[in-house]
């Protein structure tokens, strides 16, 4: 095909013009306002992005096992990845938890299990992130317990709960109450670690996953914010001042394979984030107008044939992230399209990152690719394209009525669908997968076998056997009570899992009282 | 020209990952399929009801979360149990090699892994109910 007929456009569909430039573009420097080109003056060379690797697998023990690896090998935060029962509030021995436990992540049912995931490692000392979010508050008040148990003051706690509610409607589907009371919680937990824990993000309001399902980079960045803007209103309604919580809130996008759409997207995230913050919300503290976020290479675009090629992919997406001012990294290992990371795979992209950081430069310089025609842009139209969005979603009344209508689940369905159409007819290719196929050289995996749940199944049962049923019976009456009324859920919630209630009772309890939500399918 | 073919989607077990199966159902529609899609969280006997209400010649089952080991064989059983064998059970996911042959042996017509592209799943489906490929 001749170029003059042939359609360039970035992996979103937006169109690429032939020629970029020269036009001028009025920025402010490195860490100011509207942090375009970074939240920080000297960015990494004052402080290296944390290699966080998401990590978690079968039994809190043998999760616990990876993390002291992990930690060996350089790593200089711990991500915990839970498995689907823990996610959707269900014990090991619950019916709807056969062949589940442990598969996707790491089961932890009760206090117990979460002594054991960070035996030997002391939480005052490292970041932890904990990938939850339906069941997130009651994770965190695990946690926190054990930190006391180790004589840890929660002020000095820091890491992140990702507890972002509105994009498991959107796109993940790890719901569990209807919007409102999970809204609810979520407030609470920002209440509580805005009095408690100083030092913890209790929101990481996350595009990551809309990306996944489908969504393009306008998308997963217009809905993310319009998503966190609707904490804010909540907060806002409890009667906190927007300065006493906003510093915490915490960003996680996708770093998908498009190099320069996502380095945009990061760039027009800080922009609109900053003024929504000063403008829309009157924020004084400059550390409120800050955007901070986390970044994982996209797992979509793994590839389960020829997947050494997947370390190249994950490569470049990284090296997007770490060039659009990414605070900290997940990079995906190259087995992922098949299973859970093994330890060499994750060991390759562990050091994936350690490369970037040491041996290529990237990291001298903030914003390095700042002035780039190309790349303000596309910076700029990332922006205006998000920005209607947003005004889109305002115009429905804000996030959750348009979740009601299913507006951003049907926008996500209609993009993911005409990106597979377009990879059918080879109008994207996929190295490996429609267009440089070859014969399939085998990889050796990570193997999640049933013992996994009979091990979590029996440590419950022995749980349940030595405990102190009758504070259990109260403090999960206690919780019920609060959950009925207005009170902040926390202080009952951190009574509960001390009394070690599981983690599918205490759920139990809030079902009881919040009921379950069900989405009218949208094809 | 034939009734269309009725095809069940379905996300069995607590994987809310709905990418593929959406999809999926919407590529058998455009097809000129028939598609109910039954939505998350099925367990296998919600799944075989609806395929025996809808009277659906195939049910595919779109699983990314590693429990189709445990989730695959209840269905056929329940299929077997309610007389439904002729009902062709289809597979979608995370789903390794060892597995989808172990799988089709206990009764499953095909799993389709990652990577597999909607035309050949179009027409494996519209081959195994009319006998013969579409052309």
């Amino acid at each position: 095909m001749k170029t003059a007929e042939r359609q360039f456009t970035t992996i979103s569909g937006v169109p690429i013009d032939p020629l970029y430039g020269p036009a001028p573009f009025d920025l402010a420097a490195p860490g100011e306002f509207p942090y375009v080109r970074g939240i920080h003056a000297d960015m990494y060379r004052g402080k290296l992005w944390t290699m966080r690797q998401f990590s978690g697998f079968a039994t809190p023990e043998e999760t616990n096992r990876r993390y002291h690896y992990l930690l060996a090998q350089g790593q200089t935060g711990l991500s915990v990845a839970f498995d689907l029962p823990t996610l959707m509030g269900y014990d090991p021995d619950h019916a709807m938890s056969l062949g589940e436990v442990g598969k996707c992540g790491a089961s932890v049912c009760s206090l117990e299990d979460m002594e054991i995931l960070f035996r030997g490692i002391p939480l005052g000392d490292v970041t932890v992130s904990m990938t939850i979010n339906s069941p997130a508050s009651v994770l965190w008040a695990m946690y926190l317990a054990v930190a006391e148990q180790q004589g840890v003051e929660w002020s000095r706690l820091s890491g992140t709960l990702q507890n972002d509610i509105l994009k498991e409607y959107i796109a993940q589907k790890e719901y569990i109450f209807p919007p409102r009371p999970s809204m609810r919680l979520v407030t609470d937990t920002i209440e509580f670690g805005a009095l408690h824990t100083p030092r913890f993000n209790p929101v990481s309001i996350s595009g990551y996953h809309i990306r996944e399902a489908g969504s393009t980079a306008v998308q997963e960045l217009a809905f993310t914010l319009r998503d966190g803007m609707e904490y804010v209103d909540w907060a806002l309604e409890r009667g906190m001042d927007v300065d006493a919580f906003a510093p915490r809130l915490s960003f996680f996008f996708n770093a998908h394979s498009d190099f320069f759409e996502e380095i945009a997207k990061y760039r027009a995230a800080r922009k609109i984030w900053a003024l929504a913050m000063r403008d829309r919300y009157g924020a004084r503290s400059e550390r409120s107008w800050k955007l901070r976020f986390h970044a994982q290479t996209a797992g979509c675009s793994l590839t389960w044939q020829q997947p050494y090629n997947n370390v190249v992919r994950t490569a470049l997406q990284a090296m997007a992230a770490v060039l659009g001012g990414a605070q900290s990294l997940h990079t995906n290992s190259l087995d992922e399209a098949y299973a859970l990371p093994g330890e060499h795979a994750v060991t390759i992209a562990l050091r994936t990152q350690q490369v970037l950081a040491y041996e290529t430069g990237v990291a001298a310089t903030p914003d390095p690719l700042g002035g780039s025609y190309f790349l303000e842009k596309l910076t700029l139209d990332t922006e205006a394209a998000a920005e209607d969005y947003i005004r889109r979603i305002d115009g429905m009344g804000g996030m959750i009525p348009a979740i009601e209508a299913g507006f951003p689940q049907s926008e996500i369905a209609n993009a993911s669908y005409r990106y597979q159409r377009e990879v059918e007819s080879q109008e994207r290719i996929v190295v490996g997968v429609n267009r440089f196929q070859s014969e399939e050289q085998p990889i050796e995996l990570l193997q999640i076998d049933e013992t996994a749940g009979q091990h979590q199944e029996k440590k419950l049962a022995a749980l349940r056997a030595r405990r102190d049923n009758t504070r259990v019976r109260q403090t999960l009456d206690a919780l019920s009570r609060a959950a009925e009324g207005r009170e902040n859920t926390m202080p009952f919630l951190l009574d509960a899992v001390r009394a070690y209630a599981s983690l599918g009772e205490i759920m139990d309890a809030l079902r009881a009282v919040f009921g379950i939500y069900q989405e009218t399918a949208h094809l | 020209m034939a009734n269309p073919i009725r095809v069940l989607v379905a996300k069995p077990g607590l994987d809310g990952h709905d990418r593929g199966a959406k999809i999926i159902a919407r590529a058998l529609r455009d097809a000129g399929m028939e598609v109910i899609y039954t939505g998350l969280r099925q367990t296998p006997e919600m799944i075989v009801n609806a395929a025996l209400q809808e009277d659906v010649q195939v049910i595919g089952l779109s699983i990314l979360s590693g429990a189709h080991n445990a989730i695959v064989p209840r269905v056929l059983e329940l299929l077997r149990e309610k007389d439904m064998t002729d009902v062709r059970l289809v597979v979608g996911g995370i789903v390794p090699d060892e597995d989808a042959e172990a799988l089709k042996k206990a009764g499953v017509a095909a799993v389709f892994q990652p990577g597999a592209s909607l035309d050949a799943i179009v027409q494996f489906i519209r081959g195994s109910v009319e006998g013969q490929p579409a052309s």
